[in-house]
């Protein structure tokens, strides 16, 4: 009972997480078309930014709430930049060049980054993990059954700031007129043109808000794990967007739902078996689902009249 | 090209599109060749032709959907050609596209909405919502489902009542009537008179050429994408060609 407890714990803590980065995916994927393979990447570089601010703050005393929030600032703030970046002179030159170019060229920012991140001139980093500074001291928030269960207090944050962004995400795009364009874009960007929305415009914004997304994720995995490394993006990034598939390409609840089930499910497998499986994990969840549910968890098949 | 009784037929004088030796090509297919019209302030336009003559591909070019392979588009006399589309609709142009068009997991009211995504004037905007509603009474029953649930009929009001929303001067229509029961296509064809008398310009494409050359005032019949003739409305309706190839007489 106290192992199945932890191991929910730990796996929603994971897996809120994944959403956070799923999101990214899916979104992207919603207005373009497009799985952006670099998003991982981005991920990484938001890391990276929040481990440099994380110690500059060290070096002038340590950790309050508000320097936490702004190395959560700063990271979502460089990757929202990154984001435009590579939106506007990667992909948006290839938006009416068959989809594979783009593709191809995604795969290939992933591992210019990923790879050009070990490198060890200028402000690259190397290849060596670094640990994330303990920007949040690390305390029980809650024990259960005897000690046997612990809730860790930096759980308790991970949880309230992913579901956070993913409540303004949802009511950005449900409630707001910003997220309307998005979704008319989503769905045909060329009519969304026709009532005088300015697509490339949503689109970048739409880059900049799912990069900003991992960005936060990044900071959130490296709070968790303290590890961080270049190739860390290309990991959890493969991982999220898994959860993205398994909950349907370009659905926003179903990204969420289907990286807290990944999140769940490889916490139990690990939890009971080996750690070594952890990876096989996610794509032996994957293959389930899309044997049974090729659209995934909350994809539609849409009939449209014609 | 032949003109039919142009003699005793009179456009009004103000041009508002005028399209000069347009050319539309995917790739090495031509789609239109050499194409020039021009719609008057205040007219009904109507462009008939069989399938795949380059109607669907005129409009688009004309609404920056497409950007042409050669002539020249002006809209009040001012260049527009390969604008765009966001831009032309600040420009007074509103495109209800082929295939309608609307977005299926948006409401009616959403849809509606994005309409007049440009518009900043809420108390006007109200007022058309409020008027387009009185045109489709059927779309204020249909409010918050999503716009996919509806019918091909309702579906069809809706995207003319979208179009409507942006308060445009010039009005693009490709196809409304296409597979609509007859008594929807009656209904459609009288709101849209009722919209031109409101002032609204129309360029209207239709393989329904009997409803098309009644309502306009002038018509374009387009083969394999060139202007095969031109005339008034009318006139093209008595013109035997036109009734042996478009009308099934
Ligand atoms: N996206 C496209 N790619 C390639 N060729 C196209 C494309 N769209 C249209 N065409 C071709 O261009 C020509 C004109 O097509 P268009 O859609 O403009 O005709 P249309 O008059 O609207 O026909 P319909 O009455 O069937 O709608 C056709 O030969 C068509 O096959
Ligand atoms: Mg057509």
């Amino acid at each position: 009972m106290s192992d199945f407890l932890q191991h929910v714990i730990n796996g929603l803590s994971a897996g809120t997480i994944y959403a956070l980065v799923a999101l990214g995916y899916t979104m992207v994927y919603g207005v373009l078309k497009l799985i952006n393979f670099a998003h991982g990447d981005v991920m990484m570089m938001g890391t990276y930014v929040g481990y440099a601010s994380a110690l500059q703050f060290k070096q002038r005393g340590g950790f309050g709430m508000a320097s936490v929030l702004a190395i959560f600032f700063l990271s979502m703030a460089a990757c929202a930049a990154v984001g435009w970046l590579i939106e506007r002179f990667a992909y948006r030159p290839l938006r009416e060049k068959p989809k594979l170019t783009a593709l191809i060229t995604a795969i290939g920012i992933s591992f210019a980054v990923s790879y050009g991140f070990q490198m060890d001139w200028g402000f690259l980093p190397g290849p060596n993990p670094r640990a994330f500074p303990e920007v949040i001291r690390r305390q029980p928030w809650l024990t259960l059954l005897d000690g046997e269960v612990t809730l860790w207090n930096w759980q308790v944050i991970s949880f309230a700031v992913a579901l956070g962004l993913m409540a303004g995400l949802q009511y950005l795009v449900f409630r707001t007129r910003f997220g309307r364009a998005m979704r008319a874009v989503s769905h045909d960007h060329r009519t969304a043109a026709l009532l005088g929305i300015h697509t490339d415009r949503v689109i970048a914004v739409t880059f900049m808000l799912g990069s900003a997304l991992a960005a936060g994720a990044g900071i959130l995995f490296a709070i968790k794990d303290v590890k961080i490394e270049p190739l860390m993006g290309t990991q959890q990034g493969l991982k999220a967007f898994v959860a993205a598939v398994i909950g349907g390409i370009g659905n926003v609840p179903g990204a969420v739902v289907g990286a807290v089930l990944l999140g769940l499910v490889e916490e139990f497998v690990v939890g009971y078996t080996a750690s070594s499986w952890r990876d096989a994990v996610a794509f032996g969840f994957l293959i389930l689902v899309l044997l049974l549910r090729p659209e995934g968890l909350f994809g539609r098949v849409t009939a449209e009249k014609v | 090209m032949s003109g039919v009784g142009s003699a005793g037929s009179e456009r009004p004088a103000e041009l508002l599109l005028e399209c000069q030796g347009l050319h539309v090509a995917y790739g090495a297919i031509q789609a239109v060749r050499g194409v020039s019209l021009s719609v008057r302030k205040g007219e009904v336009v109507a462009l008939i032709g069989r399938n795949g003559a380059g109607k669907t591909s005129l409009l688009r070019a004309v609404s920056g959907m497409l950007r042409p392979a050669d002539g020249r588009i002006t809209l009040e006399g001012k260049d527009i050609t390969g604008m765009p589309s966001h831009l032309l609709v600040a420009r007074g142009m509103a495109h209800a596209p082929e295939g309608r068009g609307i977005f299926p997991n948006l409401t009616v009211e959403e849809n509606l909405g994005l309409g007049a995504w440009l518009r900043t004037d809420a108390d006007g905007v109200a007022a058309d919502e409020a008027w387009v509603l009185s045109l489709f009474p059927r779309l204020k029953e249909r409010w918050a489902a999503a716009a996919g649930t509806l019918s091909g009929g309702e579906q069809q009001m809706l995207a003319i009542s979208r179009a409507l929303m942006s308060r445009p001067r010039l009005l693009l229509l490709d196809e409304p009537s296409l597979g609509l029961a007859p008594q929807v296509i009656q209904l459609i064809f009288r709101i849209l008179a009722d919209v031109n008398g409101k002032g609204v310009s129309i360029l209207l494409v239709e393989q329904n050429a009997h409803l098309a050359l009644n309502l306009a005032g002038h018509a374009y019949v387009l083969e394999t994408g060139e202007v095969a003739m031109e005339g008034a409305g009318k006139a093209l309706l008595q013109s035997e060609d036109v009734r042996r190839a478009y009308l099934g007489e």
